[in-house]
């Protein structure tokens, strides 16, 4: 640190040092949240693994063998087949619910880190993107630890099983950023955000053709189906766990429609966060 | 992009300046047509009470908020097109600690280092001596909740220098500290600006501003209410001694019209009389053998709290 004038080189050294966060901000931002959950990675680690566990054998063991002795399969599959995909993507969304609430709040407000962050060269919209990265990099090895589990229980009949993985990170981006586009934008936690589980977040788990196909509801309830990325997510993952059998088009609107919602909630929040910052 | 403006020889170009500077939220301006430079090296005060628009000042020249008008110029750039480029060359320091309480104490400083785009081996090292700088190198795996309040202020400035910047600043950098905590932070403060480091800062506190500050600004209102060093505020706007003296709370205002026309000006507050004079003890001596008896008297230098009362006839502190 010296005292010498400026001078224009001293200007382009300044333009320089500009670069590299700019260009890296969001991966910064990835990096600082993902050394964060290292404070709670024995947490992380242990229902990645449980979860599946526990929902394989109570539902896909335990609620199969009932099912299946009633039934003759549903879509040309066992219960246990029908319902994995269904459990792997919603763990997707379990945890892109968890990282898309409360970190948003604490960010802005109980531990503003975020002003910290801006407050260094890094811009709102990094913040945003770094968030949705560091939810990603969760998100990824719990769906991938999920999907080794079907494969040992044996609930996975195609070979494009594997396609799950990222069908479901999609979903839970799609919901995340769903959740995160009005979550960063809220001052204060008057309940909001149990409100978001409660009437959110746990119906479009009961509703999304996860525990028995859409069709079973009755018509004027299955638009909760239609517009719930969980639905578009569990059936695509249908799709690639055993070939569920639908038309093409459709399988192309579950893509779509979850991508898109994922690009818009990303936008979203990135503005909220922005506008946010600049006070 | 445009090279600073010309300037004379010898004369090192400002790495602030800020004219007609404003920031209103909607209707009110909470800065209101601010002018003031600050050279390379200096360190630059901003002196006023609760509201007096000091944090929004920080965070335009932090390049983190949009000034309403009038124009900003840090280190040569404009903050409305360079705010990346700016905030990578300062250090910051905000009014609220807002460091991270999920990290230990050293990863603070590594991850903010990062933000800087800095190469993890560097940003250890440099955390390490930080961590030295700030006293803090029992305590680099400590939980930041486990800290005292001097300490997260200590570790709050070595995170502000990670980049080793070319201007810190330092938003009420010992507010609700202790005595104790306070002059060891002055004491780090000083080093910095031995070293050369730019710092700009604001307080409430006089006997801060007077210890750290060659040159500061009094504001009121989003205004500037003076410019100058320390000592010259006090020469130019208030007298060498203070004569305190009291009568009770009851007398104080009608011994005052009795006091009328010693010193220089004499000011009334609620607990007590202030006289304004260069020979304190003569005004006293005046006091008591016109048979006014004072319940206790003090004769003390002036300082900038009588320069801001002088400017503004409130106390700083309220
Ligand atoms: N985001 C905002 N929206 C609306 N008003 C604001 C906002 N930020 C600050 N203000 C108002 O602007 C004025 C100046 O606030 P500022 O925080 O800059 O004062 P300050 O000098 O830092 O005071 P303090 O000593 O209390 O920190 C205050 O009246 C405050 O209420
Ligand atoms: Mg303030």
């Amino acid at each position: 640190m010296s005292a010498t004038p400026l001078e224009e080189h001293d200007t382009a050294a300044i333009l320089a040092a500009g670069a590299k966060p700019r260009r890296f901000g969001a991966f910064y931002v990835m990096e600082h949240k993902l050394l964060g959950m290292r404070a709670y990675a024995q947490t992380i680690v242990a229902t990645s693994i449980g979860n599946p566990l526990v929902y394989l054998f109570a539902l896909g063991i335990g609620l199969a063998t009932l099912v299946d002795q009633n039934a003759s399969g549903l879509q040309g599959v066992g219960y246990l087949a029908f319902v994995a995909p269904a459990l792997l993507a919603s763990a997707a969304v379990t945890v892109a619910a968890e990282e898309a609430t409360y970190p948003f709040l604490l960010g802005f407000k109980w531990v503003p880190i975020f002003y910290a962050m801006n407050a260094a060269p890094i811009s709102g919209r990094q913040i945003a993107s770094g968030m949705y990265l560091a939810m990603l990099a969760r998100i990824v090895p719990t769906v991938t630890i999920y999907f080794v589990i079907m494969l040992l229980f044996g609930a996975v009949p195609s070979s494009l099983g594997w396609l799950m993985i990222p069908a479901a990170a999609l979903t839970g981006l799609a919901v995340a950023t769903l959740i995160g586009s009005y979550s960063s934008g809220v001052e204060e936690d008057k309940g909001q955000m149990a409100m978001i589980m409660r009437f959110g977040v746990l119906p479009m788990f009961l509703f999304s053709g996860t525990f028995f196909p859409l069709e079973q509801l009755p018509v004027y309830l299955q638009w909760i189906g239609w517009i719930s990325p969980l639905w578009h997510g569990t059936e695509l993952s249908r799709v690639f766990s055993y070939g569920l059998e639908e038309p093409i088009w459709l399988t192309v609107i579950h893509v779509v429609y979850l991508v898109g919602l994922a690009a818009w909630g990303w936008l979203a929040t990135q503005r909220v966060v922005t506008r946010r910052l600049n006070k | 992009m445009s090279p600073h403006p010309a300037t004379l020889d010898c004369v090192p170009a400002p790495v602030i300046t800020a004219t007609s500077l404003v920031k209103k939220y909607k209707d009110f301006a909470a800065v209101d047509g601010l002018d003031f430079e600050v050279a390379p090296g200096e360190s630059f005060g901003l002196l006023g009470p609760n509201g007096a628009g000091k944090s929004t000042t920080m965070r335009m020249v932090g390049a983190v908020s949009t000034r309403t008008s009038g124009t900003l110029s840090i280190l040569g750039l404009d903050p409305d097109q360079h705010g990346p480029e700016i905030r990578s060359r300062l250090g910051v320091v905000p009014q609220q600690d807002n460091l991270d309480t999920e990290l230990r104490a050293r990863d603070n400083l590594i991850v903010y280092g990062r933000y800087f785009g800095l190469p993890r081996k560097q940003v250890e090292k440099r955390a390490d001596e930080l961590l030295a700088f700030a006293q803090l190198e029992d305590r680099a795996k400590a939980k930041v909740d486990d800290l005292s309040g001097g300490m997260k202020r200590r570790l709050t400035i070595a995170r502000a220098l990670i980049n080793d910047p070319r201007i810190l600043l330092l938003d009420e950098p010992t507010t609700g500290l202790d005595p104790q905590a306070r002059h060891i932070l002055w004491d780090r403060l000083f080093r910095l600006k031995e070293q050369g480091t730019t710092l700009v800062l604001t307080t409430h506190y006089m006997d801060e501003a007077e210890q750290l500050c060659d040159r500061l600004i009094v504001v009121d209102k989003g205004k500037i209410m003076a410019e100058g060093s320390p000592a010259e505020l006090i020469r130019k706007h208030s007298s060498r001694e203070v004569l305190e003296v009291r009568f009770g709370s009851d007398r104080n205002a009608v011994v005052a019209e009795q006091l009328h026309g010693s010193g220089e000006r004499i000011e009334v507050l609620p607990d007590r009389i202030l006289v304004y004079s260069d020979n304190g003890e003569a005004e006293l001596e005046r006091i008591t053998s016109a048979g006014l008896q004072p319940m206790t008297s003090l004769v003390r230098r002036s300082s900038l709290e009588d320069v801001f009362l002088r400017l503004t006839g409130r106390s700083l502190i309220e």
